[in-house]
């Protein structure tokens, strides 16, 4: 019992973690059509100059600055890329932006060398019980964190003026400008928003009980793909309930593995893309998504 | 005063020729009516005034002003910026927000005591906006949300307002509603723009008429004028040849 409470905290804690990015996926795709290949770039980019930077300035500073300099390189990448590119169809954007993610990640990889970058966060190592059960402190911390981004931005989205303007321009591009709606200001804030988000998501996939940052965290980062497209890629709350499932999936398949040894070791990383492939037999939308999308 | 003209507007999609040298003007105060049948170009004219030609594809060449300052060349967020405001076709409210939500898209560039003031006039000039504030966009019904569009697009404060098809499918009665409210905005000192299919009802309410055909305009004067018009009966009101027509024609500038 024990075991199953400590991999469904966990699943839940990496579950959060992967809403934050599959969140920036949604509100992407929602604010520009554009499916961003190129977002566990920006995860990688924001995780490496938190790691790079704790020894200069601090934990907390670097922390800011990576999520501000993500945010940067996402807006950066919209204004110069995204906005520019004059093309027929938004699937062809989709391919740019896995240009720019081989470009950035190839980089990074090459910056990152074989080192394993430690993240400098306070909490370390440390655990907490609960009776009988073990949590690590980080994953607490990744919890709350990530449920309290997610509250302030689903707030922020219902209820600002940036929210309605996203919104309308989501539902309707060309009347949101007839309504005096700026498209640029709201695609370039929602890459801004999409791209902080990645950061504060890499921090968490990298601190303990994994080493820390190295070249394939970008791969990690990968299973937030199936979490926002099996909760339907228009859906903000499919982006959440896609999280969760995916997490919980892949601690508990991991956790158990060994009872299930005929599904061979490793079942866990596969485990996320096997859900997703299930759910959209079952609803091709995703779970939240708009039927529309699918029509096309 | 802020009038409204076009010159020589001419809009292609691609190789299609939309509008070939349009040029009309809406003094301020009044509301003028562009007539003309499917096909005819009208709601090209409006994406040119508006600047969303570039969500279909079009370019323009030719010049629209508003009290003397280019707004062609601008986005369309500045063309509303500037005073200038689309209602259009279809409707187009955001069915996925609330009324109140669509209210507000319609608003956002204005301070918080304009907004107030702008929420207080629609709501008194559609008190059905007020009732279903909570409601679904998309939920309402026709004439529901075509009132909500117009109330949208007077949040944003309108020194001119262009209508596309206001009435279009609508019941009798709501469209008559929805004419009377023309009338109103208008009292209240917004020039209107209306491109109407409806002829009857766009020379009832216009002071000035202009008709579109395949991209020109064919004709253009009073409204009082274009209703004794031979052309126009004939073509748009369904009346037969009237033999007094013959005499008014004539003080009608016609292309051809």
């Amino acid at each position: 019992m024990t075991t199953f409470v400590e991999l469904l905290v966990n699943g839940i804690s990496i579950g959060a973690v992967y809403a934050l990015i599959a969140l920036g996926f949604v509100v992407i795709f929602k604010a520009t059509e554009v499916v961003n290949f190129a977002h566990a770039s920006l995860l990688l980019a924001g995780g490496y100059l938190i790691a790079r930077l704790w020894p200069l300035v601090g934990f907390w500073a670097a922390l800011l600055i990576g999520v501000a300099a993500a945010a940067l390189v996402a807006a950066a990448i919209e204004f110069l890329v995204i906005r520019r590119a004059n093309v027929a169809s938004h699937s062809v954007l989709a391919i740019v932006t896995i240009g720019v993610d081989i470009v950035i990640t190839t980089e990074l990889t090459r910056q990152i060398g074989t080192d394993v970058l430690a993240m400098g966060d306070p909490w370390g190592s440390q655990v907490v019980r609960f009776g009988g059960v073990t949590l690590a402190e980080t994953r607490i911390v990744a919890l709350v964190t990530a449920a309290a981004l997610i509250t302030a931005f689903l707030l922020a989205f219902k209820y600002t003026g940036w929210g309605v303007a996203m919104r309308a321009a989501a539902e309707d591009a060309e009347t949101a400008a007839l309504m005096g709606v700026r498209l640029g200001r709201v695609s370039m804030s929602a890459w801004a928003v999409a791209g902080g988000l990645a950061a504060v998501a890499a921090l968490f996939l990298c601190v303990f009980p994994t080493p820390g940052l190295d070249r394939s965290t970008s791969l990690v980062a990968l299973k937030a793909f199936p979490a926002a497209i099996l909760g339907g890629l228009d859906s903000t709350t499919g982006a959440l309930v896609g999280g969760l499932i995916i997490g919980v999936t892949e601690s508990m398949m991991s956790g158990y593995q060994n009872d299930m040894a005929f599904l061979g070791r490793g079942i866990g990383d596969v485990a996320p893309f096997l859900v997703m492939l299930v759910i959209l037999l079952i609803r091709p939308a995703g779970l939240f998504g708009t039927k529309e999308l699918a029509r096309v | 005063m802020a009038d409204l003209a076009v010159s020589d507007l001419v809009v292609g999609y691609g190789p299609v020729r939309a509008l070939r040298g349009v040029s009309m003007r809406v003094p301020s105060g009044s509301i003028v009516a562009v007539l003309g049948a499917n096909g005819a170009g009208k709601s090209t004219l409006l994406r040119a005034i508006s600047g969303t030609l570039r969500f279909h594809r079009g370019g323009c060449q030719g010049v629209v002003t508003l009290g003397g300052q280019r707004l062609t060349g601008l986005d369309a967020a500045s063309v509303v910026g500037r005073g200038v405001v689309q209602v259009p076709e279809g409707r187009r409210v955001f069915a996925r927000m609330t009324v109140e939500e669509n209210l507000r898209a319609g608003g956002l560039g204005r301070t918080r005591r304009d907004y107030a003031t702008a929420h207080d006039q629609v709501t008194e000039l559609f008190p059905v906006l007020k009732e279903r504030a909570r409601q679904r966009a998309g939920l309402l019904s026709g004439g529901e949300q075509q009132m909500l569009a117009i109330g949208r697009a007077l949040m944003a404060g309108p020194t001119t307002l262009l209508l596309d098809e206001p009435t279009l499918g609508l019941a009798p009665l709501t469209a008559a509603r929805i004419t009377e409210t023309i009338k109103e905005i208008n009292s209240l000192g917004t020039s209107v723009l209306l491109v109407e299919q409806n002829v009857a009802m766009a020379l009832s309410l216009a002071s000035h008429a202009y008709v579109l055909e395949v991209g020109e305009v064919v004709l253009e004067g009073t409204a009082a004028e274009l209703r004794e018009s031979d052309e126009v009966r004939r073509r748009y009101l369904g009346i037969g040849d009237a033999v007094e027509g013959a005499l008014e024609t004539r003080t009608l500038s016609r292309w051809s």
